[in-house]
């Protein structure tokens, strides 16, 4: 078992360590055909030798045009302004030979997808060696050595033999370890990371994010994180920078922004995020509305529509990036109030009004199962050649998985990518014979021969709502139209279609007026409205949500979570919810079923799983978990798992999570020869209890 | 102070809410602003419209018909009451390129209509169908493109005695395949997008998936190719008149007019010389046309780094 405990840095010493890299009223505009696209606007920032900024904002408060800005990698039509001093010398406005030779040398980047941050064609360990002799003047095998003692530091196992190796062969987390020997290769004084484990699982997010440390420490480098998940923050920032609409609105220690946000949007967005280490009692709070557009922005503060706080000089005139003490930098007209208390922070956002009076409904009458799956397998052939197609293995989805939910309950799936949760659901979705197992609905097994109409009557029952919004609503149709086609495919009439829409509309709080809107014209959070709207227009008694809140920002993502419960309570719908973020997870759900390889390992009311959790998966994904708070999140042990998951093409004859097993090498040998041969299967943890969990060695 | 903080943001008020950066003003506002901004593009629909007007309105200006013969003046230069001259026959060669033009518009039209149509039933039906369907229609598609289909067209039109009509349906029959392909290779991206898995889930009809939501998310591609496919059904249509194949006497289209005149380039130039111009306008203003949709539907295009179809 690795246990790593995120040290906190010493403080700097201020006044002897002058910033590697300042950044002084950067902005920068995009043209667009509605007018200038004001993405950056007067940022100005330091980053320290040694110490970490992280930067913080919603899609579109432009934290990403901020890097590329610093970088140097904006394309030709923006225009910017401002200067980024890096070692005294002003990068924007030089020419691409004179960046090339910054870029690489004084600053690393890591991007946020690995793969194309990497060129297929070549191996890693000649990439490495390239990037080293760009630079430096090397020999071809002092690189190569070089290469491979960077690979052998970020963790790459036996860096000679993988040195050969192509980005393909490596799994994402490998390849982004590689992006960091890239980024550190000529030690540079500035490492840029934006996004740098989006794209990556949460148990191997923990493992980069412990490389990126370790990058840090051996060059010394500046780092500036750019991220989106306050967790991920909270633990390993020293400076944090809130970004909203192209500004930095606040500006503060870690410690002293968590601890004492002052800016109502970092307040706001603190609330707004559901924590993994406990429930939030009640509902979650929204900041309510959605960022406000980048063109033509008002001459006043930009979150002033939205915040509960503003007065009339906020609407009118911009607040400066000002010093509060104690506080850090706030650009807010009312921060010295707020920081004195008046109005307080903790009350400056409320939740809805239907949330306070009943939050989560009693539990002690379950109602009918509505669905049944009962040792549900499905595989895929996994085939060679393009023209004659050969079947060379199998790949194992899911495999023996069994569930039940019931009406008014909500279940929910969790698992890294590769765990076969959305097959699940596609094959509950498809209507069609199992490939193994049962799937029953609402007490018809869909196995069974059946007339259309019984086929309707089932597709009513069972309605889906995906994860992009943008990809799943069809951008030629307008609302109106969108939510008329489920009642259409059931033979619904034209005039009940019409009151319907009308009525679903108002069901998940859309003005009417926007029935005739295209899904282009509507904000995320609104066109995920109208997703959830169409699922319930044949009024189904099971809805099924597949990572219905992780395309949405923080700040939106509330309101839609709070939505989904509010139509839970009203309309009893039993959902089936797969989702990979914990936190979200713990808010929304009654029971939780773990998935590893296919396979359901942990299952149980949510509360006793995240509190006693049994199987070791289950206890490392919880432990990866970021939470949104520097004070817990330094002090807790984190367990972070070795490897990735495995393809499912070649399972193991025993416990499927066996080889990356924290408790497996502590075992006496008897155990170790059961999980290496014999499968575990579910079994309760104490009689009498829904909590199962499939382990030997527990 | 404390009073000030009554003021709740409404939790839900999405009527006003700003929609964001993405916001459009209507996709087809922006596609017409860009379209605009295009200065050969807006020569091409002009050069277009009087080419129509003409075709539709131009038998007005002269009181003689194609048909009619004018024994006084045979082979006569333009001037006089024939703008244009006349054949050997005596044939007023403006009221012939009138209807001549007139012909091979409709022609062209009707075909590339047809085409566009029949290719993307087919290029949709069998992307989305997949299996032993795709198959089939593939192994079809590339079997009559490698089929000389020029040559068949030509002895099947000719033992059709001429039709225009039936040249429409035969040009629509060997026509379709190339761009059934184009659109097949481009519905099987739009099969794997969610809104169509979606429209399964909720159950919608094969067919109306097809026809509601692939078909019109292809929109820009099959505007473009109806466009560019007018410029190729008259080449063509051209060609199979000149080698006396397409449309046959008394019946006059840009083909036959230019086959007649080519005889006698250097003796009377205008029985080939107002035929050929015509021509080259009408493909010349078409491919303009195209372009600029294109360019105005494809936010990436610098106009002509693309190769047009074919």
């Amino acid at each position: 078992m690795t246990v790593a405990t995120p040290g906190t840095h010493p403080p700097a010493e201020s006044a002897a360590t002058a910033p590697v890299l300042s950044v002084r009223g950067l902005s920068v505009a995009f043209p667009s055909e509605a007018g200038p696209v004001q993405a950056v606007r007067e940022v100005s920032f330091d980053v320290l030798p040694g110490r970490t900024l992280g930067i913080v904002g919603e899609s579109g408060s432009g934290k990403s045009a901020t890097v590329m800005g610093v970088m140097g990698l904006l394309p030709e039509t923006a225009q910017v302004s401002g200067r980024v001093l890096l070692g005294g010398r002003d990068l924007v406005g030089l020419g691409d030979r004179e960046l090339s030779a910054v870029r690489g040398n004084d600053i690393g980047m890591v991007f946020q997808d690995p793969l194309s941050a990497l060129t297929p064609i070549f191996s890693i360990g000649r990439q490495l060696s390239d990037a080293l002799r760009v630079h430096q003047d090397l020999t071809r095998q002092a690189a190569w050595n070089r290469a491979v003692e960077l690979l052998d530091l970020v963790g790459i196992a036996e860096p000679h033999r993988n040195a050969r190796a192509f980005p393909h062969e490596f799994s994402g987390g490998m390849r982004q370890r590689v992006v960091i020997a890239l980024a550190m290769a000529n030690s540079p004084s500035v490492i840029v990371a934006d996004e740098p484990t989006t794209a990556l699982d949460v148990t191997v997010q923990a493992q980069i994010l412990d490389v990126l440390r370790t990058a840090q420490t051996e060059t010394g480098a500046g780092l500036v994180l750019i991220t989106h998940d306050l967790g991920v923050v909270a633990g390993y920032a020293d400076d944090v920078a809130v970004m909203y609409a192209g500004r930095i609105v606040e500006q503060a220690g870690a410690n002293e922004l968590f601890g004492r946000p002052t800016m109502p949007y970092t307040i706001g967005l603190l609330g707004a995020v559901p924590r993994p280490e406990a429930r939030a009692s009640g509902q979650l709070v929204p900041i309510g509305g959605e960022p406000p557009s980048l063109v033509g922005l008002s001459a006043g503060c930009s979150f002033a529509d939205r915040c509960p706080a503003a007065v009339d000089r906020c609407h009118s005139q911009e607040p400066p990036l000002t010093a509060v003490p104690g506080h850090g930098q706030v650009a807010c007209w009312r921060a010295p109030d707020i920081a004195g208390g008046n109005p307080a922070a903790s009350s400056l956002f409320s939740p809805p009004e239907a949330a306070v009076e009943e939050h989560r409904p009693d539990r002690q009458v379950p109602g009918e199962t509505v669905l049944r799956v009962a040792e549900l397998a499905r595989t895929f052939p996994i085939t060679k050649g393009a023209l004659l197609k050969r079947r060379v293995g199998t790949l194992h989805a899911v495999s023996d998985v069994s569930f039940a939910l019931r009406a008014g309950e909500t279940l929910g799936l969790v698992g890294e990518s590769g765990s076969g949760k959305t097959t699940t659901l596609l094959e509950i979705m498809r209507l069609r014979p199992p490939e193994h197992g049962l799937i029953e609905i609402a007490g018809t097994d869909v196995a069974a021969p059946r007339s259309t109409e019984q086929t309707q009557r089932l597709r009513r029952t069972v309605q889906i709502v995906m994860q992009d919004p943008m990809g799943s609503l069809d951008p030629r149709l307008p609302v109106f139209r969108l939510l008329a086609e489920p009642l259409q495919a059931v033979g619904t009439d034209r005039d009940a279609v019409r009151i319907r829409v009308s009525e679903l509309l108002s069901l998940v709080g859309l003005d009417a007026s926007l029935a005739d809107r295209f899904p282009a014209a509507l904000s995320g959070g609104q066109r995920q409205r109208v997703a959830i709207a169409r699922a319930l227009a044949t009024e189904p008694r099971i809805v099924v949500l597949d990572e219905p809140v992780s395309a949405l920002d923080v700040s939106i993502q509330a309101d839609v979570i709070n939505l989904l419960t509010k139509l839970q309570r009203e309309l009893d719908l039993a959902y089936l919810i797969v989702a990979h973020d914990l936190a979200v997870m713990r808010q929304v759900s009654d029971r939780i079923a773990v998935m590893y390889l296919g396979h359901i390992v942990e299952s149980g009311d949510t509360e006793d799983l995240f509190t006693h959790a049994r199987h070791p998966y289950t206890e490392a994904l919880l432990s990866a978990i970021p939470v949104p708070d520097p004070q817990v999140e330094r002090s807790r042990e984190h367990i972070v798992l070795k490897g990735e998951q495995p393809s499912a093409s070649r399972l193991p004859r025993g416990c499927v999570f066996a080889d990356r097993c924290p408790l497996y090498p502590l075992l006496d040998g008897g155990t170790q020869q059961r999980c290496r041969t014999e499968r575990p299967l579910l079994r309760p943890a104490a009689s009498g209890t829904d909590h199962r969990h499939a382990c030997h060695a527990r | 102070m404390a009073t000030t903080v009554t003021s709740l943001p409404e939790p839900l008020d999405p009527g006003t809410t700003n929609p964001g950066p993405t916001a459009r003003a209507g996709g087809g506002r922006l596609y017409l602003r860009r379209f605009a901004r295009n200065r050969s593009a807006l020569f091409g629909v002009a050069l277009l419209v009087l080419l129509v007007l003409f075709s539709v309105c131009g038998g007005y200006l002269t009181h003689f018909s194609y048909t009619d013969v004018d024994f006084t003046a045979l082979t006569q230069p333009p001037g006089g009451t024939h703008y244009f001259g006349t054949n050997q026959g005596g044939n007023d060669v403006y009221a012939e390129a009138v209807h001549g033009l007139q012909r091979s518009l409709v022609i062209a039209v009707s075909v590339s209509a047809l085409t566009i149509v029949l290719a993307a039933v087919i290029g949709a039906g069998a992307a989305y169908f997949g299996g032993h369907v795709e198959r089939l229609t593939l192994t079809v598609i590339h079997f009559l493109l490698v089929v000389p289909s020029f040559l068949i067209l030509a002895l099947v039109s000719h033992h059709l005695a001429g039709d225009w009509r039936v040249l429409i349906l035969v040009l629509t029959v060997f026509g379709w395949m190339s761009t059934a392909r184009v659109i097949w290779s481009v519905s099987t991206s739009l099969r794997e997008r969610d809104y169509v898995l979606a429209a399964e889930f909720m159950g919608v009809r094969p067919w109306r998936i097809i026809l509601r939501h692939i078909i019109p998310n292809l929109g820009s591609l099959l505007i473009v190719n109806l466009t560019l496919g007018v410029v190729a059904t008259v080449l063509s249509e051209t060609a199979l008149s000149f080698l006396g194949f397409g449309v046959q006497t008394p019946d006059v289209s840009l083909g036959t007019m230019l086959a007649d005149g080519s005889g006698t380039i250097t003796t009377a130039p205008w029985l080939f010389g107002y035929p050929a111009a015509l021509v080259v306008l009408l493909t010349l203003s078409m491919t303009l046309v195209g372009d600029g949709l294109r360019d105005a539907f494809d936010p990436h295009s610098t106009t002509g780094a693309r190769g047009g179809r074919r």
